[in-house]
């Protein structure tokens, strides 16, 4: 359902080819990628928790297939944006980072909501999932750094505004860093959030400049999220005990509505960098 | 032409150049694989007046660039008699007028070298730090590929005192590696009985293709203007600003003769410039600024960013933020407890943004009873004590352009006091011992109320202690609440001064003071039971009586 879009954004943006893990699909995910001639697909029906939620499986992809290649990891609901994103491909992003000596780029996760009930709205195949959740939070989110790894930990946002506003600390981390030039002694340790060697993490400038970075649209908040909350609640797969999916089934229950009046629509990655969300950092 | 890479594309500049009438001569890197270069050369066999050079090894500052471009200097003077003006490009440089408007622009200067020489001690554009030392160290070891020993063996020549002179006195000069050159100059460059001297100097220079021509056209040019045709812009680390389709109307507008670097894939730019052959036929000098700005503006924003700003890609250590805030703001403490009317009041007077207790226990009190403000940032008091530093950073990014004015006192986070007192876009104005003032009139037993009075003043010591600190950068006010009610009004207006958009020409009315009867007496009592209220000031006992105001209070006014 969600693929056909997600193919058709990546390709136009440029990339090469896709690396696909289907996790025991039964909804002809499956099928459908393999008839695609830029997809390759693995298929599994182990743990997604014992792989460490995946995390696992995309380190030895990537081990053995990108090493020396730009690499892009996202889940099927994450819409990069990157500075100059409607007029530049993303080789030309790729070339500049190459020429600059850099080989990590940040585009933290920003979840997009729709206004009104999150069931109003039926999701379609094909279509753009910004065009119903197309509403953010610009200015709530908290960042602290992580020592050990060295990366920037960010919450806030919809999530923690709404399911987790008595239990921030839990509320779920918002940093990545999706954009790599691979090699294979890298690894991710945790979803996209961090890597090893931490030196990768360091994609923020700590004397007052800006890196440039871009944004992750996470069209996560559509009319099929609570059949997805409780499916994904009794699979039990997810991190930390599911907490983040007990918090959503709760909530969910009573008011699915996470629009509110301050909520910032979605225009372009312009409006993104003037709010302060991502930056060009010193590409022109 | 200097040719390492995207062959491609500079064939199609070679072939633009050429159609122009000009001939062209080619240094590939050696580097390229024959086979390529083979490849390369048969595809532009079919254009008349190419040729192709010797080739050397280019690697990024070091001699082989000067190399090449002496050997196909040399060889564009002997094989073709007529040419003026020799024209340094690189593959990746893009004429964007029309070929002719340079030939005439040159044809009218006929005794200008166009290259930029400035002398090292004026101008900063260095890598690594090094400028004068570029010319009297050596440098045996790749900057890019051994940057370890690159920077040893820097160390270690420095440790050492060792140098190298100037040979015969020269002047050394830096620019653009991209001139162009009369036949007069270039070839009295390359004929120079010295010339063996000097190429020995300068190959252990460090990038010495922005320092051979550049020195060395100064002993025999009649007339240099120190600029370089080509537009070529240079990011914060010395390496070129890349051009890409979307800079299609800035690069028409500059008037540029020639841009440098064009991204190879930037297919729009190329069939526009490469196509144009008719233009305007203008007469006007190149004009870069536009472009000038916006790559100004790329490197402050990546090196000095947006004040304020705290985000993925920013995020400054402390002190370094240059503006731990993204603008002026103003705490209030003790105000809201001493005026009945305080922040509707200055709300009025100032139209600024008037909160209550932000950093409350119980919720943040946004101004009119908001449940969120600005960037969708709520008044859950657990959401904001998460991180209240970057809440109220939050806060005052989300709300530029507006005012920000709050109330603070000991009974709310005073977690966040250290953040506030060392911004310079704090104004905090403090009445000290007002919080006694609602102990004052509340009905609570004098129990409690002396204990909390004894908590709060501790608590309020402690700021006052921080607020005086010789690290606190925040503008700070502190008056005793004796103090203040002396002459109230003078202070208001010190006040509505500094936030400076009094809304009111004339100030109609002052804020409504509670009634202090009694307070004084109050105080004592507290004393009475071993607690001693300090921070209000010297109160005696029938003060407040006095203080208390005498209605109605003349209307103040302000010129």
């Amino acid at each position: 359902m969600r693929l056909p879009y997600f193919l058709d954004y990546y390709r136009r943006m440029g990339v090469a080819h896709f690396f696909f893990v289907d996790n025991d699909s039964d909804d002809g995910s499956l099928d459908y990628l393999a008839d695609q001639p830029d997809v390759s697909v693995w298929s599994t029906s182990a743990g997604y928790k014992r792989a460490r939620f995946g995390v696992d499986w995309l380190n030895w992809l990537q081990m053995k297939y990108a090493h020396g290649h730009w690499t892009l990891t996202v889940d099927p609901d994450e819409f990069l944006v990157y500075p100059f994103c409607d007029t530049r491909p993303l080789r030309a992003l790729t070339d500049w980072l190459d020429a600059s000596s850099i080989k990590s780029f940040s585009a933290m996760l920003l979840d997009m909501y729709p206004k009104g009930r999150l069931d109003e709205q039926p999701y379609q195949p094909g279509q753009d999932p910004i065009e119903i959740a197309s509403w953010f939070d610009s200015g709530n989110y908290t960042m602290e750094p992580n020592y050990l790894f060295r990366n920037l930990w960010i919450q806030g946002g919809p999530r923690a505004r709404v399911f987790f506003a008595d239990q921030p600390e839990k509320a779920p981390a918002l940093n990545k860093v999706p954009l790599v030039k691979w090699d294979r002694r890298y690894c991710y340790v945790s979803s996209t959030h961090m890597l090893l060697p931490r030196g990768l993490n360091q994609v923020y400038d700590e004397w007052g400049g800006e890196k440039a970075s871009g944004v992750l649209l996470h069209a996560k908040f559509l009319d099929t999220f609570s059949a997805k909350a409780e499916e994904e609640l009794a699979r039990g797969q997810h991190y930390a005990g599911s907490v983040e999916y007990k918090a959503y089934a709760e909530r969910l229950k009573d008011d699915p509505q996470l629009w509110c009046k301050w909520s910032e629509r979605y225009i372009n990655w312009r409006q993104l960098e003037i709010l302060g969300l991502m930056s060009k950092g010193n590409w022109a | 032409m200097l040719v390492h890479t995207a062959l491609g594309r500079a064939e199609q500049v070679a072939r633009h150049w050429s159609a122009a009438g000009c001939p062209v001569v080619i240094h590939v890197d050696r580097h390229v694989p024959k086979a390529t270069f083979d490849t390369f050369v048969k595809a532009l066999s079919d254009v008349p007046d190419i040729r192709f050079c010797e080739r050397y090894r280019c690697e990024w500052g070091t001699w082989g660039l000067v190399a090449g471009t002496q050997a196909a200097s040399e060889m564009m003077l002997a094989s073709f008699p007529k040419v003026r003006h020799v024209y340094l490009a690189s593959g990746s440089c893009l004429p964007l007028r029309p070929v002719q408007e340079l030939i005439d622009y040159l044809a009218s200067r006929p005794r200008t070298d166009f290259i930029e020489s400035a002398t090292t001690s004026d101008v900063p554009w260095t890598v690594g730090g090094l400028d004068e030392e570029r010319f009297t160290l050596r440098f045996p070891f790749s900057w890019k590929r051994h940057r370890y020993f690159f920077d040893k063996a820097v160390a270690v020549q420095r440790r050492l005192g060792l140098q190298r002179k100037m040979p015969n006195g020269l002047v050394p000069h830096m620019g653009s590696q991209w001139w162009c050159l009369t036949r007069h100059t270039l070839s009295a460059i390359l004929q120079d009985p010295e010339r063996d001297t000097y190429d020995r100097y300068f190959r252990h220079v460090w990038i010495p293709d922005e320092s051979y021509f550049q020195t060395l056209a100064r002993q025999y040019s009649t007339k240099i203007e120190s600029r370089s045709l080509t537009l070529s812009k240079f990011d914060f680390q010395g390496k070129p600003h890349i051009f890409y389709d979307d800079h299609l109307q800035l690069l028409r507008r500059s008037d540029c003769f020639v841009a440098r670097k064009i991204w190879p894939y930037a297919d729009r730019l190329y069939d526009a410039f490469l196509t144009d052959a008719a233009g305007a036929m203008k007469k006007t000098e190149p004009n870069p600024g536009k472009i000038d700005r916006i790559f100004a503006k790329a490197v402050e924003r990546r090196t000095r960013g947006r004040s304020g700003l705290y985000m993925q890609s920013r995020f400054p250590n402390e002190d370094w933020e240059n503006g731990v805030t993204a603008a002026p703001y103003s705490v209030f403490q003790g105000f809201a407890e001493l005026f009945e009317n305080f922040e509707p009041w200055l709300a009025k007077a100032t139209g600024a943004r008037v909160h209550g207790h932000l950093f409350a226990p119980d919720k943040v009190h946004f101004s009119e009873g908001q449940t969120a403000i600005n960037g969708a940032l709520s008044d859950s008091a657990i959401l904001r004590d998460h991180n209240c530093k970057t809440f109220l950073t939050n806060l005052i990014w989300n709300t530029r352009g507006e005012r920000q004015c709050f109330q603070f006192g000991p009974h709310d986070n005073q977690d966040i006091c250290w953040r506030i007192a060392r911004d310079s876009n704090a104004q905090i104005s403090v009445i000290t011992g007002a919080w006694a003032v609602p102990l004052f009139r509340s009905n609570l037993d004098f129990a409690e109320i002396r204990a909390t009075a004894a908590r709060l003043q501790r608590i309020e010591n402690e700021h006052m202690d921080i607020l005086r600190s010789p690290h606190a950068k925040a503008h700070v006010r502190i008056w005793t609440m004796a103090e203040f009610i002396e002459a109230p009004m003078e202070p208001l207006q010190g006040i509505l001064d500094e936030i400076g958009r009094t809304k009111l020409r004339r100030l109609a009315e002052a804020p409504k003071m509670v009634d202090l009867g009694g307070f004084g007496q109050f105080l004592q009592n507290l004393k009475n039971q071993g607690m001693h209220p300090y921070l209000m000031g010297d109160f005696p006992v029938e003060r407040g009586v006095e203080a208390s105001p005498k209605p109605p209070r003349k209307p103040y006014l302000v010129q």
